[in-house]
């Protein structure tokens, strides 16, 4: 059987574009963080609030298609742990790309640094300022974005396996373009 | 009758507190404040100094005759995060060790009507003075009277936030200062 089985074409592009900011806006987080305090750095962090919110707007689009569409069926001849491990890593990378901007811009709030997205759109601060439990969200944002980074790791390297090493056409699944037979 | 009255009108001026004409002198630094709010990525962040003293004397009935002092210990800022607390302190902002202290000494002070005045004065700020023009407003409570002024601060005139910091798109050059001073007349 030949048959490429795609996710839908929102799906797919929701996928690359939430992929693709997630690619920018990580490296930015940890970079940012580690600068002295300059107009620059000040910049930096705006920018990593602003790829983050669009990336929560994405990721809600993103999971509402993903609730309300089903996926194309695993192989037939995949295995039972796989198929568990693949849903439970699917489950928690859409549970991490919605904790992990709303935990940022919870933090925001609590430092008492509201966010503008990109300077137009002010997002309400929905807790008031707390310095501590703004230094514990910076922990949590960090924890789950070092989860997020090893679930990608996970993931990436299980569709490569799946495509490279047992031949199955899986990189199509999340890629455009005809159903081929 | 007409006597009856003419008694209870004077009584009624007489216990009035515009016309006990209180001279406001001793100020209460703990219902007092001096806060701002700055604009940082196009954000704001309100801030403000804990410790100032603050001396005036002000008399509603000869407002002429008023004056105004205000020291601030920079020290005691908070600029709405403890790493820019520590940042403001240097020398590209209020290079605290060598200016530890923001004066503001009124020069005249001038009725506009409606328990509103206008307050002229120097603000020295790291070094630098320069004339400020503030609107205060001016209202009596039973035992103690608020002067409440707000005006904008152009932080470059003092070069505050000096070198890279002089880039206005990240911290705007405009401060907006508050301030509230409660006194009494005794
Ligand atoms: C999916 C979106 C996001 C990703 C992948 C992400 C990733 C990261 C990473 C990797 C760090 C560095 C953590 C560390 O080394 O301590 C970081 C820091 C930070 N993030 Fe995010 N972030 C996202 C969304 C957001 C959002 C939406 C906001 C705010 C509205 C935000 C605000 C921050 C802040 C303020 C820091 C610095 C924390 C500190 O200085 O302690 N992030 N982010």
């Amino acid at each position: 059987m030949n048959t490429v089985l795609r996710y839908s074409p929102p799906a797919v592009v929701l996928h690359w574009l939430i992929a693709l900011l997630i690619f920018v806006t990580f490296p930015l987080g940890v970079y940012m963080h580690e600068l002295p305090l300059s107009p620059d750095k000040l910049k930096l962090y705006s920018y990593h609030k602003w790829i983050g919110i669009t990336i929560l707007m994405l990721a809600s689009l993103r999971v509402m298609w993903r609730v309300t569409h089903t996926p194309p069926p695993l192989p037939d001849d995949m295995v039972r742990w796989q198929r568990l491990a693949s849903q439970a890593v699917h489950g928690l990378l859409y549970v991490l790309i919605l904790a992990i901007p709303l935990s940022g811009w919870l933090m925001s709030s609590a430092k008492g640094f509201q966010t503008v997205w990109f300077g137009v759109l002010p997002l309400p601060d929905l807790i008031g300022k707390d310095k501590a439990l703004g230094d514990l969200l910076a922990e949590v944002h960090e924890i789950l974005n070092f989860t997020l980074l090893a679930l990608v790791i996970l993931h990436v390297g299980a569709a490569f396996k799946h495509h490279f090493f047992e031949r199955q056409p899986f990189m199509q699944r999340m890629g455009l373009g005809k159903e081929e037979r | 009758m007409k006597l009856i009255l003419n008694t209870l009108t004077l009584f009624a001026v007489l216990a009035s507190p515009v016309a006990s004409a209180v001279e406001y002198r001793t100020v209460l630094p703990a219902q007092s404040a001096i806060g701002f709010d700055y604009s940082q990525m196009g954000v704001s962040i309100k801030g403000g100094f804990k410790r100032f003293v603050a001396q005036l004397v002000f008399d509603p009935v000869k407002p002429e005759g008023a004056r105004a002092q205000i020291d601030i210990d920079l020290a005691s800022i908070d600029a709405g995060s403890s790493e820019a607390d520590e940042e403001s302190a240097g020398r590209l902002w209020f290079n605290r060790s060598v200016y530890p202290r923001a004066q503001f000494v009124s020069s005249q002070i001038r009725p506009l009507g409606n328990n509103r005045y206008e307050m002229r004065g120097t603000l020295t700020l790291k070094g630098r003075s320069r004339e400020l023009v503030v609107p205060v407003t001016f209202s009596q409570g039973k035992t103690a009277a608020t002067f409440d002024g707000s005006f904008i601060l152009k932080r470059l005139d003092f070069g505050i936030g000096e070198g890279m910091w002089a880039d206005v798109a990240t911290v705007a050059n405009e401060v907006q200062v508050t301030f509230r001073i409660v006194a009494t007349g005794k």
